[in-house]
């Protein structure tokens, strides 16, 4: 099996709110987060699909497909978008790193007919990121 | 949907310390021949980046695995005050009498960090340098491997 990995990144403003709790509980559990304002981030995103090579072309799948499907499905939706008020698939969830990379795994899950999603790793700043992956999939490509 | 999937949660630390390799258990020579530079006696240093990967469910009130601040306090407490800008041979007990490579150091910091409270340690992956990286998920007794 070969792991393929494509990288785009997009620009997006969120902040974390539960209105179900009361404004200290949401200062107390998010902090700096919490800001009505918003704040942005440089996310990165990998998205890692499995595969065969196809003996004709060598290819588990086309780049040029992968990289049309991440235009549209994620580029599109949250490229320069506030992530709490303009991503549907978003609605009702605070949008942290795990939340949006579960999202993104099921907006590209379907999309994918040419090998089979396997990692979708998206990364808030260097220093931050989430894997979302089949369960049981295992990480870093282990069976 | 969701529940067929699994969501890790990764974050990067970074500490500056120094260190020694140098077995008891070998001769002058042979911790020489076996360690090369990493053997001279006055020790060196390394710009050491943590990457710490939990797992567990997702909040749904916070979207969370765990709380990034609980994480970075556990984190700062159990690794960062214990080792930044310290000698690993000298002021990490652990490494009294082993040598403290960075797939030992891997393994120190898993014992340390796998009792954080909210959420599963997956795993530990040290880089000594940006060419040098170490991964540990535990061993089989301690129930990490699927």
């Amino acid at each position: 099996m070969i792991l393929l990995t494509r990288k785009i990144e997009f620009s997006a403003s969120h902040f974390y709110n539960n209105p179900r709790l009361s404004p200290e509980e949401n200062h107390r559990i998010f902090g700096k987060c919490n800001n009505p304002h918003g704040h942005g981030h440089n996310y990165t995103l990998e998205v890692t699909v499995e595969g065969e090579p196809d003996p004709v072309t060598g290819m588990v799948l086309d780049l040029k497909e992968l990289k049309e499907i991440l235009e549209r499905e994620v580029m599109q939706r949250m490229d320069h978008r506030h992530l709490n008020y303009e991503v549907p698939e978003l609605a009702g969830q605070i949008p942290t790193c795990e939340n949006i990379s579960r999202v993104i795994w099921q907006l590209l899950e379907p999309k994918i007919t040419q090998g089979k999603l396997h990692r979708v790793r998206l990364y808030e700043s260097p220093d931050l990121f989430a894997d979302c992956y089949r369960n049981g999939a295992g990480a870093a490509g282990k069976p | 949907m969701s529940s067929t999937l699994k969501i890790e949660l990764g974050r990067r630390y970074r500490f500056s310390a120094s260190h020694r390799l140098h077995s008891a258990h070998l001769n002058q020579e042979e911790n020489r021949r076996v360690f090369g530079k990493c053997n001279n006696p006055y020790g060196h240093g390394h710009n050491y980046v943590v990457e710490v990967t939990l797992s567990g469910n997702v909040d749904p009130a916070t979207g969370m695995i765990a709380n990034l601040a609980d994480l970075d306090s556990f984190v700062e407490r159990h690794m960062l005050d214990e080792f930044d800008l310290k000698s690993l041979n000298e002021d990490v007990p652990a490494f009294r009498d082993t040598v403290p490579t960075t797939e030992n150091l891997c393994i120190e910091i898993f014992q340390r960090l796998k009792s954080f409270p909210s959420a599963k340690l997956e795993r530990i992956r040290v880089e000594e340098t940006g060419k040098n990286s170490f991964e540990y998920a535990g061993d089989i007794s301690e129930g990490n491997h699927q």
